[in-house]
């Protein structure tokens, strides 16, 4: 039989998806434990979730969050530094420890018949930390050095001054890695004394997805954990409780890079948090505008003229309100006309052009046909949990997911754009070749060019 | 026991077909490897098999529009990738979606070169250029490894280049070398494919019949020949970057891909530059703070590897330090060889990492990615079980023995990334490199 070439071939109906039943307990010292069974390979996956990040930096300390977090594993109980990774290299471990604006999770995947050894080492390293004075300094002058190279790098550079626009004086304010100046004086105190405050068994959710009966999971986690102490939760900075910053008086800035050969861009504005009702709205409008090849932007910019090997853009959700970036790379001389193609976009997408039926179509079939893959392996698994954890969301969220995307209209879509992504505190930034581009830039009708220098 | 299950064949105009079940989620994996990469490439064109690569997105003639499109609307995840030994194209789609994805597939494998126009090509040939910019020329060290291959192997040696090209090769190329080396390159019998997922073996099987077995064979790619590289002495370079901490790049010819020693250095690599227990992160970032961070590989490829290691240094140490300090352990490495504790962890960690391997049907280095690697380097798309098995038999003698074979101090490529007009922090020396 030979092939029908006169048309795409149709879609059959779409495949049902379940996410699997999450077992819940909570353990005396108040840690709950989730578990998930995922009998695929040999593997489990451990996820411990503190809802305390970056964002919980005390006031004129930034990086502190992430510095507690990177010293967890240099040094803990009766290991030392070395003896942690021996230990973690002979259980087939692997271990992430992520600090962003809102979490701080140290994921551990292992081979399953070493889950008990990889649960107490786990338990070790959040409760009993050993801050050892020789490891914070070495520790921080790593990431001293890190923040130096970093400095190299344009899209780090323009991460970290885009935060600054948006958020001035907001604990959404700073990257996680935080600032030379703060990173030096830093004593082991604060670190020290962070830890005893934030890291409570009470704020913290452990998370275990593998090849194990739940049951025997959760008995796993508690044989591990129960003896474990840690503090009682001392107050931290909440950022979700933080109104956000009022929109700031610089509408388009350039840090300078002689001899860049490329512009590197940030578009966006302060938008709104995981909580908001307009979440499954904003998610599609993401998709429409920037969230994926064949977004608006993407299409224009790098498929029809060439500009740039390609762009995103996101909502940044959080737990309080996050931003929305788009974010490019492009070539020096059309840095202009890039911004200003981006910007009549987002405002298109408002006013003159708003979503189509046929992109409202595309954009909630990406989001929904392609759910299920997101759900294939442990670490997949438990990552989904800890959303669940961080944002408080209903057990069936995933599995309501679908219809909530389904239910969402192109009048929808509209009022979100009209909310999210007016051009009130919409912000450009440059990081690239003043020479070449500051005239251009004076010309786009975004007002005087706020000019930075690379930050300390 | 460890393994990836299929069935194949090799359907009449030369395409291998593997399929995997694997039903946990409702999801199919396609993937196409096309044995052609930089490797095949002319000197003065390089850069052309990923513009190509690019170009297979753009449309073909029942499909002339982008190829993302109805692809996304699907749910599907898609990408493509493209090294010196080959280029690939996945996509992982709903169960539902799977024969769209046949139909696209196999129209661009029989139905890509009258759908491909001057406008499309000149459009891709920027977006490439801009991925140069923005991932080589703007990124810190960014050409550190373009140097260090040009050094590494002779001007006609077809990996003396990297995958991205040469700027004015890719200002030079036209439509109709394109459309010549796809008709060169891209057809059934330069091709696998692989189905992994949600699917019966025997639906899968007769649904690759249907959608490629209609496609023309296409001629004979006779495989690529290459003398085999070797350094008669060290060669001692210095690229001036805009960075602000000078980095070390050492370089050495090893054994290629799967042959003898390959998995050996491959485990030194770990035993050497991998995670915190390593040998140079102990000695060079942990216990002398010398270096800021440190990385070690075997670059495992078709024709002939090489193993490299990577040194940062940190602010006011002299990269001839780092040096210094690596030199000395590959010697006591070579000297006397790992000691039980390090054979330990290391097979703990081969076993985890083919575990690893294990979890995801589609993407890069998915299960459908890996049979389609083992099935064209090895024509074994069984070969999971025997490549574990190489890392297995390895022995603390052995990694010993591959140590001190390859890694030797006057045959190797020594280049210093350094800050503009800090050539001082170099090796002595060293030469100026050249990268275009």
């Amino acid at each position: 039989m030979s092939v029908d070439r006169s048309a795409l071939p149709a879609l059959g109906p779409d495949p049902t998806f379940r996410f699997p039943a999450i077992a819940k307990r909570t353990l005396a010292s108040g840690m709950r434990v989730w578990t998930v069974e995922q009998r695929a390979v040999p593997l489990t996956t451990l996820l411990w979730l503190l809802p305390v990040g970056a964002a919980a930096d005390p006031a004129g300390q930034p990086g502190l969050a992430a510095l507690v977090g990177d010293l967890l594993d240099e040094g803990a109980g009766d290991r030392s530094a070395l003896e942690v990774h021996e230990t973690l290299s002979r259980l087939g471990a692997r271990l992430d420890t992520d600090v962003g604006a809102d979490a701080t999770t140290l994921t551990l995947t292992v081979l399953s018949r070493n889950l008990d050894r990889a649960l107490e080492l786990l338990a070790e390293l959040v409760c009993r930390p050993r801050f050892d004075a020789e490891e914070f300094e070495r520790v921080r002058e790593r990431r001293l050095h890190r923040l130096v190279q970093l400095r190299d790098l344009p899209p780090a550079v323009a991460d970290r001054v885009f935060l600054e626009l948006l958020y001035p004086g907001h604990p959404y304010g700073h990257l996680a890695v935080g600032t030379e100046a703060s990173l030096r004086r830093f004593t082991v105190d604060d670190v020290r004394a962070f830890h005893r405050r934030a890291y409570a068994a009470s704020r913290a959710t452990l998370i275990v997805a593998g090849d194990g009966e739940q049951d025997q999971l959760a008995a796993a986690a508690a044989r591990a954990f129960d003896g474990a102490a840690l503090g009682a939760a001392a107050d931290v900075v909440d950022a979700a409780a933080i109104p956000p910053p009022d929109p700031p008086g610089t509408r388009i800035a350039l840090v300078d890079r002689p001899g860049a050969a490329q512009s590197e861009l940030r578009i966006g504005r302060v938008a709104t948090s995981r909580h908001s009702p307009d979440y499954h709205a904003l998610l599609v409008l993401n998709m429409v505008v920037g969230g994926q090849f064949v977004s608006r932007v993407n299409l224009n910019l790098r498929e029809e003229k060439g500009y740039t090997y390609g762009v995103r853009s996101s909502f940044d959700f959080r737990r309080g309100p996050g931003p929305f970036v788009l974010q490019m790379s492009v070539q020096t001389d059309v840095t202009r006309a890039a911004i200003e193609e981006s910007l009549r976009e987002i405002d298109a997408v408002r006013a003159d052009r708003p979503v189509e039926p046929r992109e409202l179509d595309i954009a909630r079939a990406a989001l929904i046909r392609g759910y299920p893959r997101s759900f294939e392996t442990a670490p997949q698994i438990a990552r989904a949990c800890a959303q669940l954890a961080l944002y408080e969301l209903a057990d069936d969220y995933f599995t309501q997911f679908v219809p909530r995307v389904q239910a969402v209209a192109a009048e929808d879509v509209t009022r979100a754009a009209h909310r999210y992504l007016s051009g009130d505190g919409l912000v450009t930034l440059v990081v690239g070749d003043r020479e070449r581009t500051l005239a251009d830039l004076e010309r786009i009708g975004q007002g005087p060019v706020t000019q930075l220098s690379l930050p300390a | 026991m460890l393994s990836i299950p299929f069935v194949s064949e090799t359907l009449e105009n030369g395409l291998d077909v593997i399929v995997h079940e694997d039903r946990r989620c409702p999801i199919v994996a396609v993937n196409v490897w096309y044995h052609v990469g930089s490797k095949n490439e002319q000197v003065g064109r390089t850069g052309f098999a990923h513009l190509f690569e690019h170009l297979m997105f753009e449309g073909s003639v029942h499909h002339d529009r982008g190829y993302f499109h109805p692809l996304q609307e699907a749910g599907a995840a898609l990408n493509g990738s493209t090294n010196a030994d080959r280029t690939n194209y996945w996509e992982v789609v709903p169960v539902n979606a799977l024969d769209l994805a046949l139909w696209l597939e196999s129209d661009r494998m029989g139905y890509l070169l009258p759908a491909l126009t001057g406008a499309k090509f000149r459009n891709q040939r920027d977006v490439v250029l801009n991925e140069r910019r923005q991932n080589y020329e703007n990124r810190p060290y960014g050409l550190a490894t373009m140097a260090l291959v040009a050094a590494l192997y002779p001007a006609d040696h077809p990996y003396h280049w990297l995958t991205i090209g040469s700027a004015d090769d890719l200002r030079a190329s036209s439509l109709e070398e394109a459309q010549a080396f796809l008709a060169r390159y891209y057809h059934p019998r330069n091709a696998s494919l692989t189905l992994a997922g949600d699917v019966e073996a025997g639906r899968a099987m007769e649904l690759a019949r249907r959608y490629f077995g209609e496609i023309a064979p296409g001629p004979e790619v006779p495989p690529v020949m290459a003398a085999a590289p070797a350094l008669a002495r060290e060669a001692r370079l210095r690229l001036d970057d805009q960075v602000e901490l000078p980095r070390l790049y050492l370089a050495w010819h090893s054994p290629k891909l799967f042959a003898e020693g390959d998995a050996e250095l491959d485990l030194v690599a770990d035993l050497l530059g991998n995670g915190k227990t390593s040998r140079l992160y102990r000695a060079l970032v942990y216990e002398r703070r010398i270096a800021t961070e440190v990385a070690a590989s075997q670059n495992s490829r078709e024709l002939s590897s090489f193993f490299q290691i990577v040194a940062t240094a940190a602010p006011g140490h002299p990269l001839a330090e780092l040096d210094a300090a690596v030199s000395e352990e590959i010697a006591r490495l070579q000297a006397s060889g790992p000691d039980e504790g390090e054979m330990e962890r290391a097979s703990a960690q081969a076993e985890a990492h083919f575990v690893q391997r294990l979890q995801t049907v589609g993407g890069f280095g998915g299960k459908s990615d890996q049979l389609n690697a083992y099935n064209v380097f090895l024509g074994a798309p069984g070969h999971f079980e025997r490549d574990l098995a190489r890392y297995r038999a390895a022995t603390a003698a052995s990694l010993e023995r591959a140590a001190a074979a390859y890694l030797a101090p006057d045959a190797r490529v020594a280049l210093s990334v350094v800050p503009r007009g800090r050539a001082d922090l170099a090796l002595a020396g060293a030469e100026p490199a050249t990268v275009s």
